[in-house]
């Protein structure tokens, strides 16, 4: 059954696409130096297999997966490992990473491919294939995309969703993405669609990216199930609980995951990727991000190696404008603040916005007027002002019983609240201060 | 590139725009026209009484409260909306202790702004009330324009000092004269404010039209105040039809009294008011009963005030009843 093509509560942050959304996507020249996090997505990091001083070609292994929920990281430019140690990671943390110089005289040339035919393979070989080249899940979160792809048995999986949304304000490499790559998406698709045995698959995407509509419509296969919806533009409809319940009419239960109403949700840049590394027989070591806001001079959308500093890619955006003040990886609804220009790309960072001063929210909070704005913003229908409330007092057992596992820090709260209480920084905070407790 | 002073704060790293001291101050400048339609009606004693509960309500935030907490404005919301309720022949001093008890009492013992239970300014009301029952029901007729200069009473009488007796023409409210003397008022008078009441009471359609204008803007909840009017509109019509001369119809219930600025400024206080949408359409529900049985069986002829305490003091529980559904809870993924 169709869903209504929109979901219950959420917010209308202003969207500020347009300073990128035609702005076509641009490959820059290699930087002098690259650093690579072993920590690239959720899960278990990467292990280091490389020394220092180590010559590197491009696409070789740096790091092996290290357990099943990890993935293997891979050198994104030709050059020497000069250090490994720790670096400041996009999380706010000093973390292993790997350093490399790039080679100046190598031609960074596609090599003989290291990824196989994808037209080979049977679907077990198929996820391994993907899970070698380090795809994880480009929307942001960067989970393993293996793993999604490879459910319980007992779990059967009846639709394929890609998401197509990009509702955070000022992103637009989905939506550069599915207006200059449609074919890849429908071919990643295609794979997955494949890789889970399943035979239909919807593609949403959000109704104010009319030209890429048009672009995935236009290039819809044939011979299969696949079915393109233009979705309510709302924040966050691309959140996975919210899309499922756009598109299928699908509630998925509290502390249960999409496949336990079978769905698997993934974003059209993922999608994208599986098919380029295929194509192109490299793995994932590179990745398009949006350099945007009114922070840089010349906002747009650059392919870069993964590992690529702010410091290089505010350089190609045109470098900052006198006002620039806070730079933030990912949309500004979940995206974290970098606190250096030295801190590097990883391969779930799907933008850097740079926000003016009068563009930065103001710092100071008032107390809490009970106005219930919160409640209406909350997708999940959780009660932010009592979290909120519980959260100043460190009340974290009362936290857990109000369901604040439900919680995905999407931001809405926070966005609405009048008194701006920073609900979602207080909700991560009880979130680690619960995790770091034995369980009662 | 030199690194510039990087800010990093938490996101979400943008806002609707709306902010706490905003939302007062547009509270504020929604009661500007009402005072001055009161101000039209009554003369010179309006601008004098709201202006004592206004010094008395800033004065009390200023001495006692937080360092700051002025500029939030809600200190002046309370002090406006007390001055609306007292008549206007008031006493200058009493305007001033009820907006200073409204302020000291009503909120900042609780600990400030948020965390009062009752709303401020009816609570000071209701000191008043059980302090100078004979002052607070003497309810001076509007002016003529001859009459439109003179004080509605001895506005300036010295604290605990019997008042000189006034020579302004007073008069019982609708309320009053419809509960005491069973005598009707007409409802064009109601709906203008042509008739006696307190500063407040008397302009229904301004009041309305004001707190329209918060609504639409999302700074008071509509589901209280429509609510409110539908419950009161339901109820009294059912006893209009049933018994015509016991019981008024249900637009002069609507109309008289304290109803309209009760249930648009009084009621729809955020701090006071329930944070669910379902627990704000019982607590509307809720006071329109409470006001009808105060109005109908009760000894007074109003109880709008009453109602509306009554009812803050049920809000943590009507909170508590009406959590919303969590995603994903109960309902079942309908069947593939």
């Amino acid at each position: 059954m169709l869903g209504r093509l929109r979901f219950r509560h959420g917010v209308h942050p202003p969207e500020l696409k347009e300073l990128t959304a035609r702005v076509p996507i641009r490959r820059l020249p290699f930087p002098a130096e690259l650093v690579l996090p072993l920590r690239q997505h959720g899960g278990k990091p990467a292990r280091a297999v490389v020394r220092v001083g180590d010559r590197v070609e491009r696409g070789d292994t740096l790091g092996e997966a290290d357990g099943f929920v990890s993935t293997p990281l891979h050198a994104s430019a030709a050059g020497t490992v000069s250090d490994l140690g720790l670096w400041p990671h996009p999380d706010g943390s000093y973390a292993p990473a790997i350093r490399l110089a790039v080679d100046p005289a190598s031609p960074q040339a596609l090599r003989p491919r290291l990824v196989p035919e994808w037209t080979a393979l049977e679907p077990a070989g198929l996820v391994e294939a993907i899970r070698q080249a380090g795809v994880v899940g480009l929307g942001g979160a960067a989970f393993p995309t293996h793993v999604k792809l490879s459910p319980p048995k007992d779990v059967k999986i009846d639709t394929i969703l890609i998401n197509g949304c990009e509702c955070e304000p000022y992103l637009t490499t989905d939506h550069r993405t599915m207006v200059e790559y449609p074919e890849r998406v429908h071919l990643g698709l295609r794979i997955m669609m494949r890789c889970l045995g399943v035979g239909r698959a919807m593609i949403g995407i959000e109704r104010n990216k009319p030209d890429a509509l048009e672009a995935i419509r236009a290039t819809l296969p044939k011979d299969l199930d696949v079915t393109v919806h233009a979705l309510e533009v709302k924040y966050p409809q691309g959140a996975e609980k919210m899309l499922i319940e756009s598109l299928l009419d699908r509630e998925v239960p509290s502390g249960k995951l999409p496949m336990h109403v079978g769905v698997v949700v993934q974003n059209v840049a993922s999608a994208a990727t599986i098919a380029e590394v295929f194509e192109t027989g490299l793995p994932l070591i590179e990745r398009i991000v949006t350099v945007t806001g009114r922070g840089v001079r010349r906002p747009g959308n650059f392919i870069v190696p993964v590992g690529t500093k702010i410091r290089d890619l505010v350089q190609a955006a045109g470098g900052l404008t006198e006002d620039a003040r806070e730079i933030v990886f990912g949309g500004p609804m979940m995206g974290a603040a970098q606190a250096s220009l030295d801190i590097p790309v990883l391969k779930g960072t799907t933008g850097v916005v740079v926000l003016t001063a009068a563009d930065t929210k103001p710092t100071v909070s008032y107390p809490c007027i009970r106005c219930g704005h919160c409640l209406d913003a909350c997708p999940v229908f959780l009660n932010p002002q009592l979290l909120g409330q519980l959260a100043l007092k460190e009340r974290w057992d009362e936290m857990a019983t109000n369901h604040l596992a439900d919680c995905m820090l999407c931001g809405c709260c926070g966005y609405t609240c009048p008194s701006n209480i920073p609900l979602p920084q207080l909700f991560q905070l009880a979130k680690a201060a619960l995790r770091k407790r034995p369980a009662a | 590139m030199s690194a510039p002073p990087l800010l990093v704060t938490a996101s979400p790293h943008v806002g609707a725009g709306d902010s706490t001291p905003k939302i007062m101050w547009n509270v504020v400048a929604s009661l500007v026209p009402v005072v001055l339609a009161a101000t039209w009606f009554f003369g010179p004693s309006v601008p004098l009484v709201v202006g004592a509960a206004l010094v008395g309500a800033v004065g009390a935030e200023r001495a006692f409260g937080r360092r700051g907490t002025l500029a939030d404005g809600s200190a002046v919301i309370t002090g406006l909306l007390l001055g609306l309720t007292l008549p206007a022949g008031l006493p200058l001093w009493m305007a001033f202790v009820g907006g200073a008890f409204s302020i000291a009492i009503g909120k900042l013992i609780f600990g400030g702004l948020g965390q009062n239970v009752f709303n401020p300014a009816l609570l000071g009301r209701a000191f008043l009330q059980a302090s100078f029952p004979v002052a607070l029901t003497t309810w001076p007729l509007p002016g003529t324009a001859e009459t439109w200069w003179a004080l509605r009473g001895d506005n300036f009488a010295l604290p605990f000092a019997s008042a000189r007796v006034a020579d302004t023409l007073t008069g019982a409210t609708p309320l009053g004269r419809m509960k005491f003397e069973h005598q009707p008022t007409a409802l064009w008078d109601l709906v203008l404010g042509t008739t006696t009441g307190s500063l407040g009471e008397t302009s229904a359609l301004l009041i309305l039209l004001c707190g329209g204008y918060l609504a639409l803007r999302n700074y008071l909840n509509w589901r209280i105040p429509a609510s409110l009017f539908a419950t009161v509109a339901v109820v009294e019509t059912l006893l209009h039809a049933l018994a015509p001369a016991r019981f008024p119809d249900a637009l002069f219930m609507l109309f008289s009294g304290g109803l309209m600025l009760g249930a648009m400024y009084m009621a729809t206080d955020l701090v006071t008011s329930p944070v669910t949408n379902l627990g704000c359409w019982i607590f509307g529900a809720g006071i329109g009963v409470l006001v009808l049985v105060i109005r109908l069986w009760g000894g007074l002829a109003e109880g709008v005030m009453y109602a509306i305490l009554i009812m803050n003091a049920l809000v943590p529980f009507l909170n508590r009843w009406t959590q919303p559904r969590l995603f994903g809870t109960t309902r079942i993924a309908p069947g593939r």
